[in-house]
């Protein structure tokens, strides 16, 4: 057999079997819990049996013995011969650790290890050997005469495949088990379907591909800037499909880089029951969404503090059940993983129903470790003080216990996260448990940016740390930014928000000098580490989708940049790192104590803020909804509004988009259908079906505080709400388009 | 009969340098440049290489020679190193020349100042001496960066 042949197998081995193994963990556990069945007793002898067969194959004697003991075993309890007990599990549970540890040591040095586990084997053959007395002796473990599998087939089995559909049956009876009525169905499609449909890529493959999308990206840009200023009427319709073309393409391969995050929780559920077990707790562990898709840099990023969190949860947060029976709590603790989208966002939240945070303790450490003022103490929020574990040399833990602990806290859980343009949020009620809420985008390769000009230089902003554009002109322009010991503020909506000048922090020649000779001054409102602080700089462009490409390494000391990427012109420009930016201009230091003042008033009425999208439908309607419920919006030509039926669509992404008159719902005399040209529309998607929303005018966004007045007896309206200081209505999205197709709904619960 | 090698030559401020030719990866022309601000002096910018950000560095900063004339154009010798391609910009771009091994020297111990450490070796060619540099310690900004 040549090398590389070999390398490859291996290779196919290794991505198998550590898949199939935490597969395996999950299903023992499921199984200790009595949770599993027949079935799941065949998903875990099926997995072994392939981790056999395929190291038998290529020679990995060692490997296949090993993993042959415990086929036995499993043969056994499989075939009703033998009963499953807590003691075989955890047999079984140290079995699937050394057959990791193995492939491990394949993985890493090329051979099988050194590691004796004849001990083991012993235990599991002991095992076997002492069935319960009506059954038959052990001398039936004949290996494969009951097979309906052969051996030299492991790629027939579901977890042979990256898990390409969202609901593989055996995953989702662990920890779903309410679900069982769509598993069946799922189950009962052949297995061998989704294996015809998928095949593995190697991921460096995809990381190319993904590349030269990234170069057809800047292409592409270059061609419609310069086919603007044509009048051609064949290149500009070539030019368009091009746009369109490449947008697609894009968004495809973007989705080909996505893995369920499924993937990676797939081990938690093993190391929830070790910890539990160690620590003497009782934790059930509930994962909901692991569908959801995400890049798989991301997923990489995101694995290792997702990971400390549930240690940490499982640790500090639930209680023992001692604890637990005192404080009339049932014994078992909660720990809930929840994934998914909004926004173009993934959301990601860990709750767990254990003591949740003391505030007095979290106020009392962080004063004796001096990480506030005790007068900052005295005037902070809730939400404030719930932020502070997020501190560098923070820890509420009175022991340090070799789960967790180990001097990785939660700051570098934040840093990690925001790294990759994410954020953290926690929630607390002392007692009852915890909420972590993560926030991360979907990808990293290609970001939205917002282009401004310093000097005579362009810079991208990345569009998750800007907070918003403030333009001062005329007499605000000279008088707009004060002096504070030297330091420039600027007074926005009441709140001082210190501010740096971007050419300064450069050094850069700029023509915005001083600002008491300016006619304009343009600042950015940008966010770092949860602090606000304001940016002049000279011009503000426009928002692009940018690719972002690494500096060298001569320039990695440069911690005002995260990259550099390449303009419509081909020029290169600059990404700004905000965070460095803000070290570097000295504005996070100062900013802190000011933010933690400052941000009390804030919280106190900002507890259950809302992001909603406003916009009027009819004549003058002044509406909003959620901007978690809007997929897009898009502005289409009049003429490309098409009738199916008595039913308006429009060509939109390869499909007909149906769209709905939000004004004909709407239980008012003058409401008049949109005429307009173009028309604007607000796409909203549910479980891969969309509907376009038809109304007048776009306004704003607001992020605001919504008290919703229930006046709900108008029809397509569920309430009303003051927002900006006017009376808003909040339209009833679910409802108009259940009044115009009642079928939406159904049909996609079924699809 | 004795070993060849080959070298990409180029000028800068006069002197005649030379780089392993398996380490050059293209020469192209002047290409407009993005400034890198606070970035050491000796980088002059960022180019765009099809797609590939680059960094150029400037070799008459780099080897603390008198800087160019404004209107003087540099051109850039792309090469290869452990970190992808950087720009290495010279004044004037030679041939590519074989050299037989037995005129090579190591350089004289008079030599000072930085050229000491990024000159490798000297070719001693008939009508001039050819100096060769070290691809790996010229990119290396950082050490060079932290010492000025």
């Amino acid at each position: 057999m040549n090398d590389n042949l070999q390398q490859q197998l291996i290779k196919d081995l290794l991505i198998e079997s550590f898949e199939g193994l935490d597969n395996f963990d999950r299903e023992m556990l499921a199984l200790e819990k009595g949770q599993g069945n027949a079935d799941t007793l065949n998903v875990v002898f099926r997995i072994i049996h392939t981790i056999k067969g395929s190291s038998g194959c290529i020679g990995l004697n060692k490997i296949e013995s090993v993993a042959h003991v415990g086929e036995s075993l499993l043969s056994l309890l499989r075939d009703g011969k033998l009963e499953f007990s807590p003691t075989m599990s955890s047999a079984l549970l140290e079995y699937s650790d050394a057959l990791k540890e193995m492939l491990r040591s394949l993985e890493q040095t090329g051979k099988q290890g050194e590691v004796d586990y004849s001990a083991l084997l012993q235990k599991l053959q002991a095992l076997q050997t002492a069935p319960p007395p009506e059954t038959k002796p052990a001398a039936t473990f004949g290996l494969f005469e009951d097979d309906s599998e052969a051996p030299l087939a492991p790629r027939s089995s579901t977890e042979a495949v990256p898990a390409p559909l969202p609901a593989i049956p055996h995953t989702e009876t662990v920890d779903v088990p309410e679900k069982t009525e769509v598993e069946k169905e799922v189950a009962a499609r052949p297995a061998a379907s989704v294996s015809d449909t998928a095949i593995r890529v190697d991921v460096g493959q995809l990381d190319k591909l993904m590349n030269l999308v990234g170069e057809l990206v800047l292409a592409r840009n270059q061609i419609v800037q310069f086919t603007g200023q044509s009048q051609e009427p064949t290149l500009l319709n070539a030019a368009q499909r091009i746009n369109t073309i490449t947008t697609e393409l894009q968004e495809s391969v973007m989705k080909t880089r996505m893995q369920p995050i499924g993937n990676i929780w797939a081990r938690f559920p093993r190391i929830v029951h070790d910890m539990a077990q160690e620590l003497g707790k009782k934790v059930e562990l509930v994962m909901e969404g692991k569908e959801t898709d995400l890049d798989r840099t991301i997923i990489e990023a995101i694995k290792d503090p997702l990971t400390h969190l549930i240690r940490n949860a499982v640790d500090h947060g639930i209680e023992t059940p001692e604890e637990r029976r005192a404080a009339g709590k049932p014994e078992q603790g909660t720990l809930t993983l929840r994934a998914f989208h909004e926004g173009g966002q993934v959301n990601i939240e860990i709750l767990d129903n254990g003591r949740g945070i003391n505030l007095a303790k979290v106020k009392e450490k962080a004063l004796q470790r001096s990480l506030v003022t005790p007068d900052q103490a005295a005037v902070m929020s809730e939400r404030e003080l719930f932020n502070l574990i997020f501190l560098p040399g923070f820890s509420t833990a009175e022991k340090v216990t070799n789960v967790s602990g180990r001097g990785v806290g939660m700051d570098v859980v934040k840093t990690n996260i925001e790294k990759i343009g994410g954020s953290v949020d926690v929630l607390s009620e002392a007692g009852q448990g915890m909420t972590l809420k993560i926030k991360i985008p979907l990808t990293l390769a290609i970001i939205p940016a917002l282009i401004v000009t310093s000097g005579t230089e362009r810079f991208a902003i990345p569009q998750v740390s800007l907070l918003e554009l403030v333009r001062l002109e005329a007499e605000q322009a000279r008088k707009g930014i004060e002096m504070l010991y030297g330091a420039p503020v600027y007074r926005l909506r009441g709140q001082l928000l210190p501010m740096a000048y971007l050419n300064r922090e450069l050094k850069l020649e700029s023509a915005a000098g001083d600002s008491t000779n300016e006619t304009v001054v343009n600042i950015v409102v940008l966010q770092a580490d949860g602090r606000q602080f304001g940016m002049v700089v000279d011009e503000i462009n426009d928002t692009e989708e940018i690719v972002v490409k690494p500096l060298g390494k001569q320039l990695k000391s440069i911690t005002c940049f995260a990259g550099a990427t390449i303009m419509g012109d081909g020029k290169v420009a600059l990404i700004l790192d905000v965070m460095g930016l803000a070290q570097h201009a000295n504005l996070i230091a100062e900013v802190r104590d000011r933010a933690v003042a400052g941000s009390v008033k804030a919280a106190e009425k900002v507890d259950e803020r809302q992001t909603l999208l406003l916009f009027n439908a009819g004549q003058n309607e002044r509406m909003a909804i959620p901007l978690s419920m809007v997929a897009r919006l898009e502005v289409f030509p009049r003429v490309q509004v098409e009738r199916s039926g008595d039913q308006e669509v429009i060509q939109y992404r390869g499909q007909i988009l149906p769209l709905i008159q939000v004004a004909n719902y709407l239980s008012h005399a003058d409401a008049t259908p949109v005429q307009a040209d173009p028309v604007q529309v607000i796409v909203y998607s549910e479980a891969g079906r969309s509907v376009g929303l038809l109304v007048s005018k776009i306004n704003d966004i607001v992020h605001e505080a919504v008290t919703v007045k229930r006046g709900g007896s108008r029809d397509g309206i569920l309430g009303s709400a003051v927002i900006q200081d006017k009376v808003t209505d909040l339209l009833d999205v679910v409802g108009i388009i259940r009044a115009a197709d009642p079928t939406f709904y159904e049909e996609s619960t079924k699809i | 009969m004795t070993n060849t090698k080959q070298f990409c030559t180029f000028f800068v401020n006069n002197l005649f340098f030379g780089i392993e030719v398996l380490k050059v990866q293209e020469v192209i022309r002047y290409q407009g440049m993005t400034r890198v601000p606070l970035a050491p002096a000796t980088i002059q910018g960022l180019i765009n290489l099809r797609g590939q950000i680059v960094t150029a560095i400037d070799l008459r900063r780099r080897l603390e020679l008198p800087a160019r004339h404004d209107e003087q154009l540099p051109m850039n010798v792309v090469v290869r190193s452990d970190d992808g391609a950087i720009s290495l910009l010279v004044d004037e771009i030679g041939d590519v020349v074989e050299i037989q091994d037995d005129i090579y020297e190591r350089p004289p111990e008079t030599l000072k100042g930085v050229a000491r450490e990024l000159v490798t070796g000297v070719y001693k060619l008939k009508d001039r001496l050819l100096l060769i540099l070290d691809t790996e310690k010229t990119v290396d900004i950082n050490a060079a960066g932290n010492r000025s």
